[in-house]
């Protein structure tokens, strides 16, 4: 069969993961480099929009569930509020992150550690959301009208 | 009288971090229920349970006059703060309650307006609208409040659009809106990274010691305090840059002109009083001449050419849009004359405008909700067909007027007596003047609907077809209200009055 | 004159950038070319805020301190918050540059990105309904869409 896409099918099937390798090791980064949620979630995305270009959006779709993708902008604000309310649960002030483990300084880490990810997990979605939201409002191209 | 024994310690204690966090979760919960129906139920809890919080801030403020709230437990300067003081209090409340009000009216309309597909979307959108607009008016930090700004407009933005299924032309007035909106935020963040940089610090009162300790600061600041009053004047529809307003105003959905008409602007305006006393002081020489000179003068200007624009306007939507143009103007009058009796003239009718244009745009979208009709030719007979809605539309068209025994009269006199003393005589011909034009648009309106027949439907005369009893009950509250204040029935025009008052001290005096 | 242009060059290739965004903005017709013009005029207030948080001879504003100095770090954290009256001092005295700004840019950034998203969404909208993403065709379908409207009634 003649597939005019072999060479960027075969190159972005490659990429993808190391891409989201970097989205993760820009991640757990934040502290001593550039980086954090927001770069994370940015890189993360674009794999999966990079799949979604070269495979066509119902592959990507069908890797990613549009009501996913819409539960998971949610989910991370709430990772987020969720880390606030308990904080304020275990007695301190909204976000002092310091009342989340035995002394402050581990506290501090893992508070830092559970907002990155709810900033992750809400950036992620809502640029795919994004792309699906534009991607899906005309019909997609054949293949032979390339 | 104290209402202090009605709430819990813990509402002192967290109270403003949880006004703000409350509404922006349950905006995210909203956002993913499975069940349509219950988006309204916990919008109108989450509204509920924030009058609740605001007006016990509100009471610890009468009597502790000022709350300091560390965000994460860090300290100011280091950290964020949320400051509730005599000045952002009652703006906190007249928020929430608002939004209250605006979302018992919203079960009819938005049934009517929006697809059921947008429904969830729409509240939660609302609700992050609502949690931007008092982080905005309740932090202490200037770059948090640019964050806050930018959440409440972002949002907006898209609840405007949200008017296409009604009217087509809201994509296109959302679409304005978004430019000048985030030109008017980007010039305000110019602004900020200026006085950033003059300052070394973005906690407001932090900022105020440094500036008052170098005496008003280099160019830096007053180029900064340049760019802040433009980027904030045009978040305030100041003239000119108010352009964006009507056609915003006109196609949103009915809900969200009530929502912005009242509590928007004022965030705003709210926001410029901060920056312009307590952060600058109107003692350095530039921020007073900008007061006399700028904000009078764009004030009085925009009193006058707006009230023209009103008269000649065919939809009324658009009518109470310049109005709300013109009462921005009298707001920024009295801001201007940078006494105490001034400031709190324009706080005063600050709070009166909020009310009044509420009651205005609920009963407008009763209207529409029953009709379909927003021309003013159309309002022909409309007494006879909706005595209850029309009354309430009167009451609130009274109070823009200034007629005696209602609110807009009480702060048009203070604001007459203010400009008065200090010998601005030609702004007290325009303050009349003004009025005088509101006769004329709004009175068209009334005698339209009391003198005019209502057109003939299938043959018959009239029907009556009362607006449903979720719109009547907030424009009537509200219409209620407005004479309450003006006929200072229960104290509640003298409350309001010292409330302002207390807000003209802080601003005057410093904190506390 | 000129010295003093290249003194600054960063806070003059600032103003350039604004007052082209700002420009594109007020001049285009077409609703994403006005959009472009914002994105630039925005990328101009984060230059501004970067080259004033750049401390000339500056490190990164990392603190090099996680294991060995952990009681350091701790002293640090808290001093902040009032709690330890005298800072321990790292050995050697470190010039750092500016953190703040970036956290400034990095949210304006994020404020920016959801802008263009809604102006985007917008447009695409306007696309849909209209058929046509130039401002003055747009106002001309509606001038005469609600001419007709009118004139039905």
């Amino acid at each position: 069969m003649h597939d005019p896409h072999v060479i960027l099918k075969v190159i972005s099937k490659f990429l993808v993961p190391f891409i989201a390798l970097f989205a993760f090791y820009v991640q757990f980064h934040g502290d001593f480099g550039p980086g954090g949620g927001f770069q994370a979630g940015v890189i993360l995305a674009a794999a999966v929009i990079l799949y979604a270009l070269i495979f066509g959006l119902d592959a990507a779709k069908k890797a990613f569930p549009p009501s996913w993708v819409r539960v998971g902008m949610s989910l991370g604000v709430l990772l987020y509020g969720g880390t606030g309310v308990l904080t304020w649960i275990l007695g301190g002030d909204f976000l002092s992150y310091g009342v989340l483990a035995h002394d402050p300084a581990h506290g501090q880490h893992y508070g830092i550690i559970a907002v990155e990810l709810g900033i992750l997990c809400s950036v992620t979605n809502v640029m795919i959301a994004i792309f699906y939201a534009f991607g899906s409002r005309q019909p997609e191209v054949d293949e032979d009208n390339w | 009288m104290s209402f202090m024994s009605l709430f819990p310690q813990w509402i002192f204690e967290q109270g403003p971090a949880f006004l703000i966090v409350l509404p922006l979760l349950m905006g995210a919960i909203i956002a993913i229920l499975p069940n349509r129906s219950m988006a309204w139920w916990f919008t109108f809890f989450v509204t509920l349970i924030c009058t609740y919080t605001a007006f016990g801030l509100f009471q610890h403020i009468y009597f502790d006059s000022f709350l300091l709230y560390t965000m994460g437990g860090w300290a100011p300067p280091h950290g964020i703060s949320l400051i509730v003081d005599g000045l952002s209090a009652p703006i906190l409340l007249l928020i929430s309650v608002m939004a209250m009000l605006t979302v018992i009216y919203a079960l009819p309309a938005s049934i009517s307006e929006i697809e059921p597909k947008k429904r969830g979307p729409f509240y939660a959108a609302f609700l992050i609208c609502f949690a931007g607009l008092m982080g905005m008016v309740i932090t202490g930090d200037a770059f948090n409040v640019f964050v806050f700004l930018e959440v409440s407009s972002i949002s907006t933005y898209a609840l405007v659009a949200m008017g296409a299924a009604r009217d087509r032309r809201s994509l296109a007035a959302a679409y304005n809106y978004l430019i000048m909106g985030s030109i008017g935020a980007t010039f305000f963040v110019i602004g900020l990274g200026f006085l950033f940089m003059e300052t070394g610090t973005l906690n407001m009162a932090e900022m105020s010691a440094i500036l008052s300790d170098l005496d008003g600061g280099t160019r830096v600041s007053k180029v900064g305090y340049g760019f802040i009053v433009v980027g904030l004047g045009l978040k305030i529809a100041m003239f000119p840059l108010h352009t964006w307003l009507p056609r915003a105003y006109a196609y949103a959905p009915t809900k969200i002109t009530i929502f912005l008409a009242s509590t928007a602007t004022k965030a705003a305006i709210y926001l410029l009083l901060r920056f312009t006393f307590t952060v600058f002081d109107p003692s350095f020489d530039y921020i007073s001449i900008m007061l006399k000179y700028l904000i009078v003068g764009a004030a009085v200007v925009g009193m006058v050419f707006a009230s023209f624009q009103a008269i000649f306007q065919s939809d009324v939507r658009r009518v109470l849009a310049y109005s709300s143009v013109a009462q921005v103007g009298y707001i920024l009058l009295g801001i201007g004359i940078a006494t105490s009796s001034g400031l709190a003239a324009g706080y005063l009718h600050l709070l009166n405008h909020a009310i009044i244009k509420g009651c205005l745009f609920i009963s407008v979208g009763a209207f529409w909700y029953r009709f379909g009709i927003t021309r003013v030719d159309d309002f022909s007979g409309l007494f006879k067909t909706m005595p209850l809605t029309m009354g309430a539309f009167t009451l609130g068209g009274l109070s823009l007027i200034g007629v005696p025994f209602t609110a807009g009269f009480v702060s048009k006199v203070k604001l007459i007596l203010a400009a008065a003393e200090q010998e601005m005589w030609w702004a007290v011909l325009v303050i009349v003047f003004s009025s005088v034009l509101a006769i004329v648009y709004i009175g068209r309106i009334i005698m339209a609907a009391y003198f005019g027949s209502p057109p003939k439907i299938n043959g018959s005369t009239f029907t009556k077809n009362e607006a449903p009893f979720m719109m009547l009950f907030p424009m009537w509250v509200l219409g209620l209200m407005s004479i309450a204040i003006g006929l200072n029935a229960f104290g509640i025009g003298d409350t309001f009055v010292s409330a302002s008052e207390i807000a003209a001290s802080v601003l005057l005096g410093g904190r506390g | 004159m000129l010295s003093l242009l290249l003194d600054q060059y960063n806070y003059a290739v600032v103003i350039i950038l604004m007052m082209t965004g700002l420009y594109v903005v007020f001049a285009s017709r077409n609703l994403i070319k006005k959009l472009v013009g914002l994105s630039i005029f925005q990328t101009s207030v984060f230059l501004l805020y970067i080259t004033i948080g750049k401390v000339s001879g500056g490190q990164p504003p990392i603190v090099e301190s996680h294991g060995s100095d952990h009681a350091n770090s701790e002293t640090l954290l808290f001093a902040s918050i009032g709690e330890v009256d005298s800072v321990a001092q790292s050995s050697s005295e470190v010039l750092y540059s500016n953190p703040l700004p970036h956290v400034l840019i990095l949210t304006a950034i994020v404020v920016g990105v959801a802008t263009l998203a809604i102006g985007l969404s917008l447009v695409v909208r306007v696309r849909e309904v209209y058929g046509t993403i130039e401002e003055d065709k747009i106002e001309e379908y509606d001038r005469i869409y609600y001419k007709e409207i009118l004139e039905r009634q």
